[in-house]
This record gives C-alpha cells, structure tokens and sequence, in this order.
C-alpha cells in the first residue's frame, strides 16, 4: 500500500490514543478520589505512550527530520483522525467512564487482530497495548457496574452517560477507502468483523450493570474523516497552544 | 450518603522468590477495587509481581503494653543461637 | 493515669526518641506529639495534592509529548506521595475525610507555593527546579524522622522524588538554551519563583515557634534559616550553569563564609498569602473542594454497589 494512505490509516488508530489520553489528561488533580485520580492518569500515560510509538513510527515514514511532535501537533483540525467518541468532553465521571469504556472494549478487539499485521511495527505496537488495554477495560467495565448498580443517582447519571455517548460507536466500524486497502495489504484490521462481538460484550456488562443499551434511529460519524464535533477545536487549541504561540523551537 | 471507602493494607511481593511486604494502605469500596488501587499507587514503577490486599480491620495487632511479656521471654533462650555452643576452631562444616 | 505516671512515660518516650528508637502507631506518645505530627503529615499531605493543582494547569498544553508524559507522571507522583502522607497521618486515628474537611474548611495549610499562579510553560520548569529543590532539602531529613510511618512514607517520596528536580532543570535548560523568546521566559519564571521558594523554608530562625520541640522530635534536623543557605548555595551555580540570574541584586558570594550572602526577604508577603491573600488562594481551594464535593455520587456508589455484591454473597453462603 502507499505510504500515503499508510499513514493515514495510523492516524485512525493513533490519534484515538492521542484525543483520549489528552481528553482523560484534563483529570489528573480534579479525580473524585485520589486513588481513582492515579488510575485514570495511568491510562492517560499508557494512551499517550502508544500515541508517540504510533508517531515516531509516522513520521519515520514521512522523513525529512519530521518528528512525532510535528504529527501530534502541527496538523490542522481535518488533518486529525479520531473518532468522535474520543474527543467528547468530561461532563462528569459518568461521562469520563462510558466513554472509556465504549473505546477500550473496541480497542482491545482491534489490538487483538492488529498484533497479527504484516506490518511488524504496527503488530508491535499492538502486542504491547494489548496489556495494557486489557487493564483500562476492565478498569472502565468495573465502574460501569459500581456506577450502574451503585445508588439511584448513579445510576442515572451513568445511564445518561451511556444513552449520549452510544451515539458516537456506530463509527468505530466505519470502513474508509484506505481502511480497505489497508485490510487487503494484511496490514489493517476489517473492523466491520469486529462489531458483533463488540455489541455483545458492551451488552453482557451494561446488563449486569442493571443499564440499558440505547436503542437508536440514527448514529453519528464524521471524526474518521476529519469532520468533527465543535468540542475538537477547543482541545486542539489547548493541545497545540505551545507549538502554535511558538513556531519552530525546541522544548 | 455518608459512608467512606475502608482502609486497606497492601502487600507486594517485588520479586519470585521474595515474601510479600507491607508496602502501604489506601482507601477503596472493595477488594476488586483495592486491588486495582494497589496496583496503580503502589506498582507504578514495576515494583511488584504480586499484590495481597487485606482491610485494615481485619488485622489483629499485639498491643505494645504487652512487649514485656510478648517479647522479652525469647531474650536469654541464648541456647537457641549457634554461638551458644563451644566448638574447637579446627571442626569444618558446622 | 495520674500526673507523676504520665510524667514518667513522657521522660521514658523522650529517652526513646534521643536513642534513635522509631515510635510506632499503637505506642504510647504524649497528646502533644500526637497532634504535632496530625498537623505537620497532614499539612504536608495537603500540600501535596494542592500543588498538583499549579502543575496540572499545563498538564494539556505541554509543548511536545515528551513533555507531557514526564509531567502528567510527575503530577501523578504528587496525588501517591499525597496518598502515602495521608495513610500515615490516619494511623494517629484520625481519617483521611476528617483530613480533608480541615483543608476544605480552611482549617489546615498547605505550602504557600502553591497559592502563587503558573502563567507559562517556564514555570513549570521552575516550579520543578526550585520547588522540588527547596522540597527536597526539607524532606530529605524527614527519612529520619522519629514516627515510624512518616519516616517510611518519606523514604518513598524521597525516592520517586528523585526524577522531578532534574525534570524542571532540564525545562529551564532547554529554554535558556533557545531562542531570545525562551530564555526571556525562563528568566521571567526565574524571577518570579525566587522569592516565594525562599520563604518555602518558613520564618527565620528567630520567628520560628515550632524550631526546639521540631528538633527534639526530629521533625527537624536543621533550622529554617540554615535550610535556606544550604539551598541558595546549591541552586546559584545551577543558574548560573544555565545563564540564568536570581533577582536579588545584594546577592554576593561571602568567601570568609563560604556562601551567599543574600537580600532581605519580602515577609510581608509570605504572611499575606499564608493568611489567604496570594493570588491563587481562592481559586486552588475551590478546585479541591469542587473535585472532592463533585465526586461525591462517585465515591457513595462504589460504596453502594460493594455493600450489594457484600449481601449477595453472604446470600448465597446461607
């Protein structure tokens, strides 16, 4: 495949691990306890771990002294392209867990097939977030059951969660043309096999969360191709504050 | 609702081969929870390979009043170190 | 007890201490060592997860990812050493939500650093440097200190504390080593952080109140003054190194003492924004208070649904 369309299939899985590490960054100092702020600050540390492995990857493919910064930081907003799921706001802890686990039990699933792609970098990569993956999904999936089965609030507040942000995974399985060339050249994943058993795993735990799943008319995509939710500007601006404000220095 | 997280105890052994030590407390509604607290406060720097977490309720401690007859009793047992018995210097493999 | 008894259990405590022998929770220690140790472990505690606050405010904007991992790991640090502190304030029998009450009511302080705002990326590499530095020199001795859990609490801060001086000191390096942009901000920080870190070492030796009793309990093993010196001698010819400038034009190296001879500190201010006036007072309180009161429903259903799983279990058993 071309190294054009390669990198941009690493930027539908990078930037999901960026946009949510820094989305899951914004906590750290303001958790509802201190033992769960550490928790969620480890995950920010492992998404952002697999961000800089995916980029410094990217931008040996796009030579010419580029580094991971230049790709974490100087694109423009359609440039990026993560899901919306990820870049939707921490409303509340509810918000902040729904969304965790709507991604970690899709990412685990794509992890899974992608350590067995013909691109050993990729495959590498993903051996290594497979574990700690597997941590943030049962992490989230925990809470999902503390909250939903927890008090009348609680449960409330992680329903409304569930129902706004279910919107946002009918996405996670759209297909774009380089997703497919990427399937064919057995570097990349068909995530469109990966949605049964997404949806069936999503269900087991909301059940016995006593939660319901969302039955929905219509779901929202736009983020796989960089159209995106007003939210994406605003984190965008924070992420890149320093590299904009100050063009072409080191830090 | 006013009820707080119980303290735990947390254990880790740091190696194969190594007991468990105490390495802590923290606070969690239940053993899942604690033992995943554990982990992320306790295990951030690849300090374990094990954890053991027990509420702190749990654990009966002797009380220091008591050292005197707890402990003090084991001090003369001095027959019980290997430096009690005199030996000849020239005895090997002892 | 009567009065000559609990006289006599103070000396035989006291006779315990001066050998180096530790105190541990369940002995038995003078009201007074019991409170004092409430005060300064929790203070400490606190001190810790408020100053994760200042930090945390370029936790999103950090300018590369490198940057960022390193100071969300070290933030993350603060909210363990936070943890530790208080898990060794609570075997004094009082709890971490009576802790907590007491910061959030304004009972209890907190190091008055970070009452002070973080307004660019410089000072996060001067927080680093000469916060962490000036930390580092009071906690060191603490390693030693008489209470058990405290020592050992302060052993492991001691140690995962290591990486965040040289973290900031590497910032402020890079910056002074940029372009003219950069090195004006690092100096800016420089000159912002100076004084405020000096006062970090609390009151002269003459104002202090707490100084004997902190010694003999070996809360303290150098004076408030002495601390100081040590660190404006270690710290000037780290700026130095760097090309960077303290903001104290009496500064003079004194070679009959060897050390710096320095200005008079500003301790109008130390006490205004002790009592609460700093720039950020209101705002890291508020922010403490909102995380806390904001995860309330968070903390009563784990409590809840741990309660269920409990009943349900115990069902099955009968």
């Amino acid at each position: 495949m071309n190294k054009e369309n390669l990198i941009q299939y690493i930027y539908s899985i990078a930037d999901n691990s960026l946009i949510l590490g820094q989305r899951m960054s914004e906590l750290c100092g303001h958790g509802p306890s201190l033992e769960t702020d550490i928790a969620c600050t480890n995950m920010a540390l492992d998404l952002l771990g697999q961000t800089r492995s995916y980029y410094q990857y990217v931008a040996t493919l796009l030579g010419e002294g580029k580094t991971e910064d230049d790709v974490a930081y100087l694109r423009t907003e359609r440039e990026y392209k993560n899901v919306l799921l990820v870049e939707q706001p921490n409303t509340h802890f509810g918000y902040v867990i729904a969304r965790q686990f709507f991604y970690d039990t899709f990412h685990l699933l794509l992890l899974e097939k992608l350590q067995f792609s013909t691109d050993e970098t990729l495959a590498a990569i993903a051996k290594k977030g497979i574990k700690e993956v597997s941590y943030h999904k049962r992490f989230s999936s925990d809470w999902i059951k503390r909250l939903g089965d927890g008090t009348a609030e609680s449960h409330q507040k992680i329903q409304e969660a569930i129902t706004d942000l279910w919107a946002y995974t009918g996405e996670l399985f759209d297909m774009l043309p380089e997703d497919q060339e990427a399937v064919e050249a057995g570097i990349g994943v068909d995530v469109t096999t990966l949605k049964e058993k997404y949806q069936e795993q999503i269900k087991n735990v909301l059940d016995e969360a006593t939660l319901s799943v969302p039955e929905l008319q219509w779901f929202q995509r736009g983020g796989k191709q960089g159209i995106h939710s007003e939210h994406m500007g605003f984190l965008l601006a924070d992420l890149q504050y320093m590299q904009r404000t100050y063009p072409n220095m080191k830090w | 609702m006013e009820k707080n997280w119980p303290l735990w105890e947390v254990f880790v052994r740091s190696k194969n081969g190594l007991e468990h030590r105490h390495f802590g407390s923290l606070h969690a509604a239940d053993a899942e929870m604690a033992l995943e607290n554990a982990r992320d406060v306790y295990t951030r720097r690849n300090e374990g390979v094990s954890i053991w977490v027990v509420e702190s309720k749990h654990i009966t401690a002797s009380n220091p009043k008591d050292n005197g007859e707890l402990f003090e009793p084991a001090q003369d047992k001095v027959y019980r170190h290997p430096t009690f018995y005199d030996l000849p210097d020239e005895v090997k493999h002892m | 007890m009567s009065e000559k008894e609990i006289k006599s259990l103070e000396e035989i405590f006291e006779q315990r201490i001066a050998r180096d022998e530790k105190i541990e929770p369940k002995d038995w220690m003078p009201e007074k060592y019991r409170k004092t140790h409430i005060r300064q472990i929790s203070q400490h505690a606190h001190s810790e997860i408020v100053g994760m606050l200042p930090e945390g405010n370029w936790i999103t904007r950090a300018p590369s990812l490198r940057r960022k991992v390193a100071l969300l790991a070290k933030v993350q640090d603060e909210a363990g050493h936070g943890l530790y502190l208080y898990s060794a304030c609570e075997t004094l029998g009082i709890s971490r939500d009576e802790l907590y009450e007491q910061l959030h009511t304004g009972k209890a302080k907190y190091s008055s650093i970070f009452n002070y705002p973080t307004l660019t990326w410089a000072d996060i590499g001067a927080i680093g440097w000469l916060v962490d530095g000036a930390a580092i020199i009071n906690q060191v001795p603490l390693c030693n200190t008489s209470y058990g859990p405290y020592a050992r609490a302060m052993v492991r801060v001691c140690k995962e504390e290591s990486f965040h001086q040289r973290q900031g000191y590497e910032i402020m390096l890079k910056l002074a080593k940029g372009t003219p942009e950069q090195k004006a901000m690092a100096q800016d920080a420089l000159n912002r952080w100076w004084w405020p870190s000096l006062m970090m070492f609390g009151p002269t030796d003459a104002e202090s109140v707490h100084t004997a009793q902190s010694m003999k309990w070996k809360l303290k093993r150098k004076t408030n003054d002495e601390l100081r010196q040590q660190f404006i001698d270690q710290t000037i010819p780290q700026a130095e190194l760097i090309g960077l400038t303290v903001p104290d034009p009496d500064l003079k190296w004194n070679e009959e003492r060897k050390s710096y001879d320095f200005g008079p500190i500003d301790w109008d201010e130390f006490w205004r924004v002790v009592k609460g006036h700093g720039p950020c007072n209101k705002q890291r309180l508020s922010a403490r208070v909102n995380a806390w009161n904001n995860g309330e429903w968070v903390r009563d259903a784990a409590m809840a649904y741990a309660e269920k799983q409990q009943d349900k279990k115990t069902k099955k058993a009968v």
